[in-house]
């Protein structure tokens, strides 16, 4: 039972496990909506993260740290929708490569 | 005490496996409504994980937010922009190669930083998950960062409106 009970350093590498896994889903995948599901599951995995050290040094900021993470999420997905939607009406695609209108 | 670990250790065994196999999942699903589904799983248990270490409010927070607000904004642009299925996401190429090696990389260096923590027990005190010590500190001590929420989200809500209707040409 010992060596199963959680420490620490396992919520760490679940969050950890799960950043890295958002990360290669941001550089890999081309479906922008996947592209920002997968920010979002990065920014998941840090809120797991500071909800573990604010319990470890049993001090409330992380845990409030963790709402206004919420908030730019949601606000981020809010205007990463809205920038998808205007750009499938103007290309008829959200193929992140296919963006390339700024590149020369 | 002893039930109470036993519980927190089934609680973050059962969570952990389902919210990184509900992350394996986003990143392999080729159709985008699997993967947003998947993700919702992953959100799920995410809040059990809060849940194991005794943050309440947070995890109720986390469902009815995430997999309920945000995921529902995602499914609804999904199906309104009547994706294909992404092609060529099975395949394999030497950029993806990369990708995948960096993440790997960084996942490593990350763990070995971390190991550190390796002999702190996760079973402290932890005092702030219900709904009241958290109403308290935001509107005492996080009282205008809480404020400052509102402007973000007046501003995101305006952006959004304004990236993202249509614009003619007859109205300046």
């Amino acid at each position: 039972m010992d060596i199963l009970t959680p420490t620490i350093f396992s919520y760490l590498t679940v969050a950890l496990v799960m950043f890295s896994l958002g990360t290669i889903g941001v550089l890999t995948r081309r479906n922008g909506i996947v592209v920002f599901m997968c920010i979002e599951l990065m920014l998941n995995a840090v809120n797991l993260v500071l909800v573990t050290f604010s319990k470890m040094h049993n001090d409330e900021a992380g845990s409030m740290m963790v709402f206004f993470v919420m908030v730019v999420a949601a606000a981020e997905a809010v205007v990463g929708l809205a920038i998808v939607i205007a750009l499938f009406r103007n290309k008829q695609d959200i193929d992140i490569n296919n963006v390339n209108i700024f590149k020369w | 005490m002893e039930a109470a670990t036993t519980i927190q250790t089934l609680l973050f065994w059962t969570f952990s496996v389902i919210g990184l196999a509900g992350a394996v999942g986003l990143l392999f699903n080729r159709n985008p409504v699997y993967a947003a589904l998947s993700l919702v799983l992953n959100f799920f248990s995410i809040a059990g994980l809060y849940l194991s270490m005794g943050a309440e409010f947070l995890a109720a927070i986390q469902i009815l937010v995430y997999a309920g607000a945000i995921m529902v904004l995602f499914l609804f642009v999904i199906m309104l922009l009547n994706l294909r299925e992404e092609e060529g996401a099975a395949t394999f190429d030497i950029k993806k190669g990369a990708a995948f090696i960096l993440g790997l990389g960084f996942l490593a260096e990350m763990i070995f930083v971390l190991k550190d923590f390796l002999s702190v027990e996760a079973g402290g005190t932890f005092d702030f998950g219900k709904v009241e010590p958290v109403g308290r500190s935001l509107m005492t001590e996080y009282l205008f960062p809480f404020e400052m929420i509102s402007v973000i989200l007046l501003t995101a809500l305006i952006g959004a409106i304004l990236v993202a209707r249509r614009y003619t040409h007859t109205e300046g």
